[in-house]
C-alpha cells in the first residue's frame, strides 16, 4: 500500500505547483511567459519522476553484487522479511 | 499573453514631413527602436544621393576624433566612458561649434607632436656630438695616437710589395664618426682591406641608449676613431662610411682644450633642449586631458548625426520638392508612440506643419518582430539561429525556455556536476551589471556571459535529473528507504566469503527480486542506491534510460504537432487542420503513444512473480512482453498465441513474443490500418482541395463576364461583374499564396511534408536515444574519474594519505571540470539544439520570414563600438 504515498504525495507537489503556481504571478508584461514556465517545468519534473517511479515498481531484475557487500546489506539495511536463502 | 508566442504585428505606413523638419523628426523617432524604414532609392549610387555631403563631413569628424583618440591613448591617459540612455542629438548651431573646435584641436595636435619630433631629433644629435666629443677625448687619453703610428709602420714594414703609403709628407690625420654598435666588427675588416692594413680603428660604445624619434626604436651606437696617412685614404674611408651608414665628424677639434670647451657648450645646449622638450610635452598632455574629458561625447553625437543622413538617404522628394516621403514598417502596437516622436520632432523644429503617417496596404511580407527582454533574448536566439519565424507563425522561443534545459539535464544527469554548471549560472547572473561595465571584449568569455541564464536554468534542472538518476560524482545517496534488502542466511554468505579469499576471486550473487525486493515500497523519489553498488547495474540502467528517452521524445513531438493545430486555427485553414493535422496525431498516436502506453503497462502488470493478468496465467519474467519485437510483429501482422501457457499448462515457446492482452491482434491491426489510411489522406488531401479551389475561382471569374461591344471606340470589351464572387479571405501570411501554383508543384511540396513527416516519426524517435546515450557517457566518465583516480587517495593511509589526497583531488577537480562539465556540458548542450531544431521544430515550424532591424540609435552605436574593437 506504501506504494501510493509517493505516487500521490508527488503528484499532489507537482500538481499544486503546475495549476496554483501561475495564480501567484504578479500583472506585468511577462505574466503569460512566467505561467507557461511554470507549467511546463511541473509537466516535465512529474513526467520524468513518474518514469522513474513506474520503472522500478516492477522490477525483472535484481542487482549482482560481491558477497563482502550483501554481507554489508545485511548489516545496514537488514535482511528481507521471510525464509532466507541457504543452498 | 506577450507578443513572445507569437511574432508582432506589423503595419506598412507612408510618412510625410516638411523637408526641414525630416532631420529633427529621424532624430527623434531614432531614440526607440520602432521604424525600420525601407530603402527608397536603392538604384541610385551611394555617392549620388542627396545627403552624401553631409555624410561625408560627419565621416570626416569621426576620423578627427579618432585620430585625437589615437593620441590621447599613447600618451597613457585614460577616457572615461560614460553609459547613459540620453540620444538627444546636437542641434546644427552646436554641431557647426563642434566642428570648428575639432578642427583645431586636431591642427594643433598635429602640430605639436611634428615639433615634439624635430625636438628629439635635435635632442638626439646634440646627445651623439656630445659622446663623440667624449669618446675621442679618451682615445687621446689612452695614447692611441703614438699606438697607432706604430701599427702602421710596423703593416708598411711587412709588405715589402705594397703601397709606399707612409711618406714624410703626409701627416697622420684621423676621422672620428658614430656608427651602429653591430656594424661595427664588419665595418672594420672591410676597411683593414681596403686600406692595405694602414688605416687603424679604434672603437669605444657609448652607453646611453638612444631613442630614434621616428620610429621609437632604441639605437645603440659606438664611437670611432680612424688613424690613417694621406687624403687618398680619406676618401676611402669616406666611401666606406658612406656605406656601412656610419656617420662621420669632420669638425671634430684635434686639441683637447678645444674639445673640453665644446663639450661644455654642447651640455649647455642639450640641458635647454631639455627643458623646452618638457615644457611642450607638459602643454600636449594638458591639451590631450581636456579632449579627454569630451571625446566619447563627441564621437556619440558625431555619429548619431551620421545615422540620421544615412536614415534621411532613404526618403524621396514628394511631388514639389517641399516634403519627404518615407517608406517603412512599424509595430502595430508602436503607431501611436512614432506619432507622437513626430509631433515632438516637429515641435523642435518649430515648424507647424503637423508631419502624416498613412498606413499603407502592400503585398510584401512583413519583418518578423519578438519582444524580448534580457532572459528571454537569449532563447529567442536560439530559435533564431536556425531560421527567423514567418511573419505571425507560432515561436516556439517561450516553450523552448523550459524545455531545453530540461532536455540537457536528462542527458548531463549528475547533482554535482548540476551544482557547479547551477554556482557558474547563479555569479554571472548576479554580477549581471557589473560584468556589463566592464565591458570585457574577450569572445569565449561573452559567449558564457551572454548565455547566463540558459547556464543557470541548465544547473537547476541538471541537480533535480542528478538527484533522480541518483548520480553525484558517481556516488548514490540513500535518502528514502532502499528497497532492497539481504535475502541470503549468514551461514551461506560466510561459506562464499571464505571461497573468495580462497580462491581469490570474489564471488558474486543475484538479490532476486521476488525474494530481496520489497515491493510494497519502492524507492520514493529516483534511482535506487542498491543499483549503484551491482555489477550489473548498466543492464537495468539502460532498460530505464531508453525508455525515458522514448516517452519524452513522443511527448515533446506531439506537442509540436499540437502547436501546429495552433498555427492552423490562427490562419483559419480548415482544411489544414483536417487533412494534416488530424492525419498526423492520429499517425502518431497508433504507433508510438500505442508504443508509451504498452511501455507503462509492461510496468505496472508485469513482475516476476506468476500471477493472473487480463484473465490468462502469467508464469513468471521469462514471459514478459518484448515490446520491440512486438512492435514489428505488430507491423508484419504476425500471428501469435494468446496467453502464455498452453491448455496443457505448459509455457509455451517463446512466450515472450505471445500476446499479452486479450484481443491484440485485432486492436493492433486496426490501429496500423488507421495509421496506414492517414497517409494518402495527408498526401492527396491539401492538393485536391487547392485543385478544386482554383477551379471554383476560375469558374467564377467566368461566370461574372461578359463581352460588351463599345460603340464609341468600336471595341470589344472584357467586364467582370462585381457580385458574386467571393474573395478567399482569412488566408493571410504564406498560406495566400497557393492560387497561383501549378499541381505539378503542390504536390509535390505536399509529398515532401508527407514523406518528412511519416519517417521523420521513426527516425526522430529513435534520434532521442541519444538522451540515453550521453547521460550513459557522463555517467561512465564519472565512475572512472571515481575509481581510476580519486579512489587511489583513499587507499593510502595516514599522514601521506592526506597528502596524497590533496594532490589526486587537483587531479579530479581538474578533469571534472574541464571534460565533465565544459565538454560533457556543450556536448549535451548541442545534441539538445539539436533536438530542438529538428525533432520538435520539424513538427510546426517554418522559419521563413526575415528580422526586423529598426532604426535605434542604441543599436548604431554599439555596432560603431564594436567595430572600433575590433
Amino acid at each position: 500500500m506504501t506504494v501510493w504515498i509517493p505516487l500521490v504525495a508527488v503528484t499532489a507537489f507537482w500538481l499544486l505547483v503546475g495549476a496554483g503556481g501561475p495564480l501567484f504571478v504578479p500583472a506585468g508584461p511577462n505574466k503569460g511567459i512566467i505561467q507557461t514556465m511554470i507549467v511546463l517545468t511541473a509537466v516535465c519534473c512529474h513526467l520524468f519522476w513518474i518514469v522513474v517511479y513506474l520503472h522500478q515498481l516492477n522490477p525483472l531484475i535484481g542487482p549482482q553484487i560481491p558477497v563482502r557487500t550483501i554481507m554489508w546489506i545485511h548489516e545496514k539495511w537488514g535482511d528481507a522479511a521471510g525464509p532466507l536463502v541457504s543452498d | 499573453m506577450g507578443s513572445l508566442y507569437r511574432s508582432e504585428e506589423m503595419r506598412f505606413c507612408q510618412l510625410i514631413v516638411e523637408k526641414d523638419a525630416a532631420f529633427n523628426c529621424v532624430a527623434e523617432v531614432g531614440k526607440h527602436p520602432y521604424v525600420q524604414f525601407k530603402d527608397l532609392n536603392a538604384e541610385v549610387n551611394s555617392f549620388q544621393r542627396m545627403f552624401v555631403r553631409d555624410i561625408r563631413r560627419f565621416a570626416e569628424l569621426e576620423r578627427k576624433l579618432r585620430f585625437l583618440e589615437e593620441q590621447i591613448k599613447k600618451e597613457g591617459i585614460t577616457i572615461t566612458t560614460v553609459r547613459d540612455n540620453n540620444f538627444d542629438a546636437m542641434n546644427h548651431h552646436e554641431i557647426n561649434q563642434l566642428e570648428a573646435t575639432l578642427v583645431d584641436l586636431e591642427r594643433d595636435v598635429v602640430n605639436m607632436s611634428e615639433s615634439d619630433l624635430q625636438l628629439k631629433k635635435n635632442y638626439l644629435d646634440l646627445k651623439e656630438w656630445e659622446a663623440v666629443l667624449d669618446k675621442t677625448d679618451l682615445f687621446f687619453q689612452g695614447g692611441i695616437d703614438d699606438a697607432a703610428i706604430q701599427e702602421i709602420e710596423q703593416a708598411n714594414a711587412e709588405t715589402e710589395v705594397g703601397i709606399q703609403l707612409r711618406n714624410e709628407k703626409d701627416p697622420m690625420s684621423f676621422s672620428v664618426g658614430i656608427i651602429k654598435r653591430d656594424r661595427i666588427n664588419a665595418f672594420e675588416r672591410i676597411l683593414w682591406r681596403a686600406c692595405h692594413r694602414t688605416a687603424f680603428l679604434r672603437y669605444s660604445e657609448i652607453e646611453d641608449v638612444f631613442e630614434d624619434p621616428a620610429t621609437g626604436d632604441k639605437i645603440e651606437n659606438a664611437v670611432f676613431i680612424i688613424f690613417h696617412n694621406g687624403d687618398r685614404l680619406k676618401n676611402i674611408i669616406n666611401k666606406i662610411c658612406d656605406g656601412f651608414k656610419a656617420k662621420l665628424y669632420p669638425n671634430c677639434p684635434k686639441t683637447s682644450k678645444e674639445r673640453h670647451a665644446a663639450a661644455i657648450q654642447v651640455r649647455q645646449q642639450i640641458m635647454d633642449l631639455k627643458t623646452v622638450m618638457n615644457q611642450t610635452h607638459e602643454h600636449t598632455v594638458k591639451v590631450l586631458n581636456a579632449t579627454a574629458a569630451n571625446v566619447r561625447v563627441w564621437m556619440k553625437q558625431v555619429r548619431i548625426h551620421k545615422s540620421i543622413y544615412n536614415t534621411l538617404n532613404n526618403f524621396t522628394f514628394d511631388g514639389i520638392g517641399k516634403f519627404f516621403v518615407a517608406e517603412c514598417w512599424i509595430p502595430l502596437k508602436d503607431i501611436e508612440n512614432v506619432r507622437n516622436a513626430l509631433e515632438v520632432g516637429v515641435e523642435k523644429n518649430g515648424s507647424t506643419v503637423k508631419p502624416v503617417l498613412n498606413v499603407l496596404h502592400t503585398e510584401e511580407e512583413p519583418p518578423t518582430y519578438n519582444r524580448t527582454n534580457k532572459f528571454t533574448s537569449v532563447f529567442q536566439s536560439i530559435v533564431d539561429s536556425y531560421g527567423i519565424a514567418t511573419y505571425l507563425e507560432l515561436n516556439p522561443a517561450p516553450y523552448t525556455i523550459i524545455t531545453f534545459p530540461f532536455i540537457f539535464a536528462c542527458m548531463f544527469g549528475d547533482l554535482g556536476h548540476g551544482i557547479i554548471m547551477f554556482l557558474a549560472g547563479l555569479y554571472l547572473v548576479l554580477r549581471e551589471k557589473n560584468l556589463i561595465e566592464r565591458n570585457i571584449k574577450d569572445e569565449i568569455f561573452s559567449m558564457f556571459f551572454g548565455g547566463r541564464y540558459i547556464i543557470l536554468l541548465m544547473g537547476l534542472f541538471s541537480i533535480h535529473a542528478g538527484f533522480l538518476y541518483n548520480d553525484a560524482f558517481a556516488k548514490s545517496f540513500n535518502i528514502f528507504q532502499s528497497g532492497w534488502q539481504n535475502p541470503y542466511n549468514q551461514t551461506l554468505l560466510r561459506a562464499l566469503e571464505d571461497e573468495s579469499i580462497l580462491t581469490k576471486k570474489e564471488v558474486m550473487l543475484i538479490l532476486p527480486p521476488e525474494l530481496s525486493f520489497d515491493h510494497s515500497s519502492p524507492y520514493a523519489y529516483g534511482v535506487d542506491p542498491v543499483w549503484n553498488i551491482g555489477e550489473n547495474r548498466l543492464n537495468f540502467l539502460n532498460s530505464m534510460k531508453m525508455k525515458l528517452s522514448v516517452i519524452v521524445g513522443i511527448a515533446q513531438m506531439t506537442f509540436g504537432v499540437f502547436l501546429s493545430l495552433n498555427n492552423y486555427r490562427f490562419f483559419n485553414s480548415k482544411i489544414e487542420i483536417f487533412t494534416v493535422f488530424i492525419p498526423q496525431l492520429l499517425f502518431m498516436a497508433c504507433i508510438f503513444i500505442y508504443l508509451c502506453l504498452q511501455i507503462i503497462l509492461k510496468w505496472i502488470f508485469f513482475w516476476t512473480v506468476p500471477a493472473e493478468i487480463f484473465g490468462r496465467h502469467y508464469p513468471g519474467s521469462n514471459c514478459a512482453p518484448s515490446l520491440l519485437i512486438g512492435l514489428i510483429n505488430m507491423f508484419m501482422f504476425k500471428d501469435r498465441a494468446p496467453g502464455w501457457v498452453g491448455e496443457d499448462g505448459v509455457t509455451l515457446n517463446q512466450c515472450f513474443l505471445n500476446q499479452w492482452y486479450p484481443g491484440q491482434s485485432i486492436i493492433e491491426a486496426v490501429l496500423v490500418l488507421v495509421a496506414v489510411a492517414c497517409i494518402p489522406i495527408m498526401l492527396f488531401g491539401k492538393p485536391i482541395y487547392i485543385v478544386l479551389q482554383q477551379r471554383k475561382a476560375k469558374q467564377a471569374v467566368a461566370d461574372n463576364m461578359s463581352v460588351r461591344m463599345n460603340m464609341h471606340t468600336d471595341e470589344t470589351e472584357v467586364i467582370t461583374n462585381g457580385n458574386g464572387v467571393k474573395a478567399e479571405t482569412g488566408e493571410h501570411g504564406g498560406h495566400g499564396g497557393h492560387h497561383d501554383e501549378a499541381f505539378g508543384d503542390i504536390m509535390v511540396h505536399q509529398a515532401i511534408h508527407t514523406i518528412e513527416y511519416v519517417l521523420g516519426c521513426v527516425s526522430h524517435t529513435a534520434s532521442y536515444l541519444r538522451l540515453w546515450a550521453l547521460s550513459l557517457a557522463h555517467a561512465q566518465l564519472s565512475e572512472v574519474l571515481w575509481h581510476m583516480v580519486l579512489a587511489n587517495a583513499f587507499a593510502v593511509d595516514s599522514i601521506l594519505g592526506a597528502v596524497v589526497l590533496y594532490f589526486v583531488f587537483f587531479a579530479f577537480a581538474v578533469l571534472t571540470f574541464s571534460i565533465l562539465v565544459l565538454m560533457e556540458g556543450l556536448s549535451a548542450f548541442l545534441h539538445a539544439l539539436r533536438l530542438h531544431w529538428v525533432e520538435f521544430q520539424s513538427k510546426f515550424y517554418l522559419g521563413l520570414g526575415y528580422p526586423f532591424h529598426p532604426f535605434d540609435f542604441k543599436k548604431v552605436l554599439e555596432e560603431a563600438a564594436d567595430a572600433d574593437a575590433a
